[in-house]
């Protein structure tokens, strides 16, 4: 060896490089499920950092770190614990896209996530930049995994590799005409890994995401603002309910003005947005406020909301106003939005950036089909936002383990969360620009939803080993609860007294005529909750023993009954889905062999190597028609007869 | 054992029993060869089918090498593959059209490693290798089976694309009012500045109608495609096969003047306008012991509850009261429209002939005479405006002749009604886009963008061969 190198003392089981969300969740599942794991940052003062929002959840985010939480991940706790203010969004939207975001401590949830990783048995915590992954080449030619080596020249001996990288990769700030080579909040970036994936075979893309600028918020005119504070009742996003002790506050909505729009329209060739200095492809539901008054030129104004960064420090971030303007653009047009006329900018808006990989070179566990043992996940996958990094972590993670028991993969689809989507979706489809979560990109989130996550996913999450049995059964103990009270109110019925009758119509809806009403058959009424039902129960049967059930409870039982006919609809199309995923694919399939798909097809087919039928019917490029080819040619060699 | 979809068929394309000329069409990765092995230039021995051009006809003669025997002399035309119907290679053999010289020459071809095509197999080939669109393979279908104009031009609308076109203007205009409301629940943050379920409402309407309009047409696309069902009843000997000899134009029923003559079901085509009209002619009602009879008679009851249209023939001479009787009871006994018809004008008087007219007057009969040729025309008039009625000549865009279709059109329009009602009770949005999704996944059925193995099965299946 040559005496540059040096080997470390320890060798592991998993190596996770990158300390952001993905790589806490990956390490931690790894390590709890029993395998000796390191994780690296490149600098361990910004464990689990937030380089964007100080936020956790929103829409199809919030579902997200719900069934994390349901799996046995960490974000939903970090979050609880370190929230400043939390509520439920899209109430009047549907009970399929309610959506609990929290704002966090930023600074605080990094500190809890660091000591979490630290109190972790099997975990070691380690401060270096990863520059290349080991490889070796078995038998066959394919490589595999043997170990990572940091900048200094350390080599970590190791059996799997999951890449969590973030924006680092060769990552590049930018602001007006000023970049440099830097990952995210000042810290170093990686330039030499990148280069070694290429070397694999991996197909390096580049992306780009930006943020605004933080201000202190001492110099903000609040009174000229719209305060948006946090729902009364809080909510948490784990099953185990835990509770934050820090002083909940508001954010402020305001909004730009025609001064600002002319200050940027003014200056729209010093945007490196515009004049071609920025290469990668960015996001386009999260565009910079540059972008935006250049697409919606007739917009007059743009909304602003400043988010608290913590609660022992007065800096805030500007939502909405991401920009690579220069500095000087900058601190001119934020002192003509509302309120912000003596701001004082802290940390200017910048853009990012960074290498990622072709996401549909991995298979569905987020295995490399290129290097046997490397996983990815997060940002590096092409995915952007902490709660997709999270989900994608925890499910390379749980797979990473699983390889070195030499156990079937954990593949999630489509039909059971938001995080079979999302993966499904990078895997399959590939992304040409930053992929964030969103509702609409389930096909069935009449079923995937914030409130039945555990409901969805424990069983699973217990049986992967990460949920433990004293939690599984007070799970089991809720399950059973919501069932016995949806049959208790089924089989309770009410006689049409007048009572009962004055109260059902002050809710604004039809008294009752017969005694065959069940408590059911009301609570399916729009109008009538299920505190109301428990009134009309006290008033008809006063002698009822009704047992008292827990907000979420009520929550499940008011969902399940009062859309019962949609959730059936939907359970229906999920099953029909179940038929074409259930029909497996023979995988290193020559596609060539099926002459009649279409040129693009074969193509698409032999790269990505779907699993299942279903898989492959959503890879763009493939057709109905050569979906219908497939089928028939399986049925008539279901093996596929000869493998490559 | 060959696969699947890499081996060479071979058909009969042209109808069977008619024709100078029919066409045998082979496709498949062997075709060429196939075709080389029972082949011959009449000029120049050597030259083969192998080198054609594509899009070319040479002359020759089929021969069994085997017996050295002629069987027919030939246009061999080639299609090379990807431009042929199939997308793979095709080779017709344009030869004489008897059964004989057809079925030999087809014998020889699978000898020589091509195998019977299965019914609708060329098409599902096309379908398979991308050439055709669902709709357009089940245009196909129908283009094929067409017995008259209209049909036929129903049919090549169909395949042309036009039913595909409007329909994806439809999905596209469904998605993006989902795209709207999925913008509302994925940024609630933001301000929206109108009303997105309202908004939704609006448009789900205008698409209703439209839906609406095109699932209506299906009343004549059916009858275009299947056909105008006309049973022709009466008491016996009142002149039912008399009548349709003479809506024929020709002799098809045996006509004596001995009561019961008719025993089974005649069944003819006839053409009005460009709409197929089936006539059937039944046995005559009435009480019988003959046993024969009695069947014939089961028969007719069954074809008259099976018809779109009754002619009640009435034999003016007959009694006024069974007639009458009978009539009424067929009136309420089937939920089938009746045109009354009295024959034999040609035998009563004037007197005779007004006082049946009041008799029937509730009826409207139509006084004829087969035998002096009269009121015939009147029988056609009536049928017009039945069709006019029933909006049969209405030229629209996209005429839907597949139940199939009609059927998920229906389905597509109740996801719609649900979506009204949903709004309507107040449910969310969130419900309401679930019902828009649904009602495209059931157009998108139609073009077959989304897809379910087992009714692409089902649909080559009921292929006539050789298309």
């Amino acid at each position: 060896m040559d005496n540059k190198y040096f080997e470390y003392y320890d060798s592991y089981d998993i190596a996770v490089i990158g300390a952001g969300h993905a790589g806490c969740e990956a390490a931690l599942a790894a390590s709890r499920l029993g395998y000796k794991t390191v994780i690296f940052g490149i600098n361990i003062d910004s464990i689990a950092n937030m380089a964007c929002n100080p936020s956790i959840g929103g829409t199809a985010k919030g579902q997200l770190v719900r069934e994390i939480d349901a799996l046995g991940g960490e974000m939903g706790r970090a979050a609880d614990l370190n929230a400043i203010q939390t509520k439920l969004l899209n109430k009047a939207k549907g009970p399929a896209v309610y959506s609990p975001r929290a704002q966090i401590d930023r600074k605080r949830y990094q500190m809890y996530m660091k000591n979490v990783l630290e109190c972790q048995e099997n975990l070691d915590l380690k401060q270096a930049e990863i520059t290349r992954i080991l490889v070796e080449k078995d038998e066959s030619g394919k490589q595999y995994v043997t170990g990572v080596q940091t900048h200094l020249g350390g080599i970590y001996k190791c059996k799997c590799a999951i890449a969590c990288t973030g924006t680092y990769l060769k990552g590049k700030i930018i602001i007006g005409d000023y970049s440099r080579n830097s990952g995210p909040d000042g810290h170093f970036p990686a330039n030499e890994l990148s280069e070694c994936l290429a070397e694999f075979g991996h197909t390096i893309v580049r992306f780009k995401t930006g943020t605004p600028p933080r201000i202190n918020g001492l110099s903000v005119n609040f009174d000229k603002m719209e305060p948006q504070y946090g729902d009364e009742q809080p909510f948490s996003f784990s099953f185990d309910e835990y509770k934050s002790d820090l002083e909940q506050v508001p954010c402020y909505l305001s909004h730009t003005t025609e001064e600002t729009h002319n200050i940027i329209k003014a200056n729209l060739d010093r945007s490196p947005l515009f004049n071609g200095a920025i290469e990668g492809v960015g996001p386009r539901y999260c565009p910079s406020i540059e972008d935006k008054i250049v697409r919606f030129a007739d917009k007059e104004r743009h909304q602003m909301f400043l988010e608290p960064m913590g609660s022992d420090t007065q800096e805030m971030y500007m939502q909405g106003i991401s920009s690579s303007l220069p500095e000087d653009v900058q601190l001119a047009f934020v002192r003509t939005i509302t309120g912000l006329e003596n701001v004082s900018v802290m940390r200017p808006a910048y853009a990012i950036e960074y290498d990622a990989i072709d996401a549909r070179e991995l298979k569905l566990s987020l295995e490399s089909r290129i290097v046997n043992g490397l996983f990815c996940a997060g940002q590096i996958n092409g995915s952007s936002g902490y709660e997709e990094a999270a989900g994608q972590g925890l499910i390379a993670g749980i797979n990473a383990s699983r390889k070195l028991a030499a156990k079937e993969p954990v593949v999630i689809d489509r039909a059971t969360a938001y995080i079979g989507v999302l993966i499904d979706d990078l895997v399959t489809r590939g992304t040409k620009e930053p992929y964030r979560m969103m509702t609409a990109r389930s096909e069935y989130r009449l079923v995937l939803r914030q409130d039945n996550a555990d409901a969805r996913l424990t069983q699973l999450g217990y049986e992967i080993g990460l949920i433990s049995q004293e939690r599984y059964d007070r799970f089991r103990q809720k399950m059973e609860r919501i069932s016995n009270e949806i049959i208790r109110i089924t089989e309770t019925h009410i006689s049409p007294s007048a009572t009962v009758n004055a109260y059902i119509e002050s809710l604004g809806t039809a008294a009752i005529k017969s005694g065959n009403t069940s408590l059911l058959d009301l609570l399916k009424r729009p109008e009538i909750t299920y505190q109301d039902v428990c009134i009309i129960e006290d008033m008809a049967h006063p002698e009822n023993n009704r047992k008292e059930l827990s907000f979420r409870e009520i929550e499940q039982i008011e969902i399940t009954v009062k859309y019962e006919g949609y959730i059936k609809r939907q359970l229906s199309q999920i099953d029909q889905f179940k038929k074409t995923e259930g029909r497996a694919l023979p995988q290193d399939f020559d596609y060539s062999k099926i002459k009649n798909i279409s040129l693009e097809a074969r193509e698409k087919l032999t790269k990505i190597q779907p699993e299942t039928i279903g898989q492959a019917g959503r890879i763009t490029g493939v057709s109905p028609a050569d979906i219908t080819a497939l089928l028939i040619y399986f049925n008539q060699n279901p093996t596929g007869e000869t493998k490559k | 054992m060959m696969q699947y979809y890499e081996d060479t068929i071979a058909a009969i394309s042209t109808m069977s029993g008619g024709g100078g000329i029919g066409i045998i069409r082979i496709s498949g990765i062997n075709a060429i060869d196939v075709a080389d092995k029972i082949f011959v230039d009449t000029k120049r021995a050597a030259d083969s089918v192998a080198r054609m051009s594509t899009h070319t006809i040479k002359y020759g003669y089929i021969i069994n090498h085997e017996t050295n025997q002629i069987l027919d002399e030939c246009l061999v035309s080639l299609m090379r593959a990807p431009k042929s119907y199939t997308k793979e290679d095709v080779v017709e053999i344009n030869c004489h059209g008897g059964y004989a010289v057809m079925h030999s020459i087809l014998a020889l071809i699978y000898k020589n490693g091509a195998r019977p095509a299965e019914p609708g197999e060329f098409t599902k080939r096309a379908f398979l290798n991308g050439r055709i669109a669902l709709s357009g393979a089940e245009a196909v279908m129908d283009l094929i089976n067409a017995k008259t104009s209209e049909a036929h031009k129903a049919a090549i609308s169909q395949l042309s694309g036009r039913l595909d076109n409007e329909l994806n203007d439809i999905c596209e205009k469904l998605s993006l009012c989902l795209a709207q409301i999925e913008v509302a629940i994925d940024y609630p943050e933001y301000e929206m500045e109108e009303d997105t379920a309202q908004e939704a409402m609006n448009t789900l309407e205008r698409i209703e109608e439209q839906l609406k309009k095109m699932s209506a047409t299906y009343s004549r696309g059916k009858i275009i495609k299947d056909g105008f069902k006309v049973a022709i009843a009466g008491k016996p000997n009142a002149g039912k096969s008399s009548l349709l000899n003479v809506l024929y134009g020709s002799d098809r029923a045996i006509v004596t003047n001995i009561p019961g003559t008719t025993r089974d079901i005649i069944e003819v085509n006839i053409d009005v306008d460009g709409i197929p009209i089936i006539i059937t002619d039944t046995a005559g009602l009435r009480e019988t012991q003959d046993i024969v009879e009695k069947i014939g008679v089961d028969r007719s009851y069954i074809a008259i509850s099976d018809s779109d249209l009754i002619l009640y023939v009435i034999d003016a001479q007959g009694n006024t009261e069974e007639e009458k009787e009978l009539l009424f009871e067929i009136s309420q006994r089937y939920n089938v429209p009746i045109m009354t018809i009295i024959n034999k004008t040609d035998l009563i008087d004037k007197k005779r002939e007004t006082e049946l007219f009041e008799v029937f007057s509730q009826y409207e009969p139509i006084m004829i005479s087969i035998l002096s040729n009269q009121g015939i025309e009147e029988i056609f008039n009536r049928l017009r405006r039945i069709f006019t009625e029933k909006g049969v000549y209405m030229n629209t865009e996209n005429i839907i002749t597949n139940e199939r279709h009609k059927k998920l059109l229906d389905s597509s329009i109740e996801a719609i009604t649900k979506a009204k009602e949903s709004y309507k009770n107040n449910m969310p949005i969130d419900c309401i886009s679930y019902d828009i999704w649904e009602c495209g996944k059931y157009l998108e059925k139609i073009t077959g963008k989304s897809i379910e193995a087992d009714v692409v099965e089902t649909i080559f299946s009921q292929f006539c061969l050789g298309k």
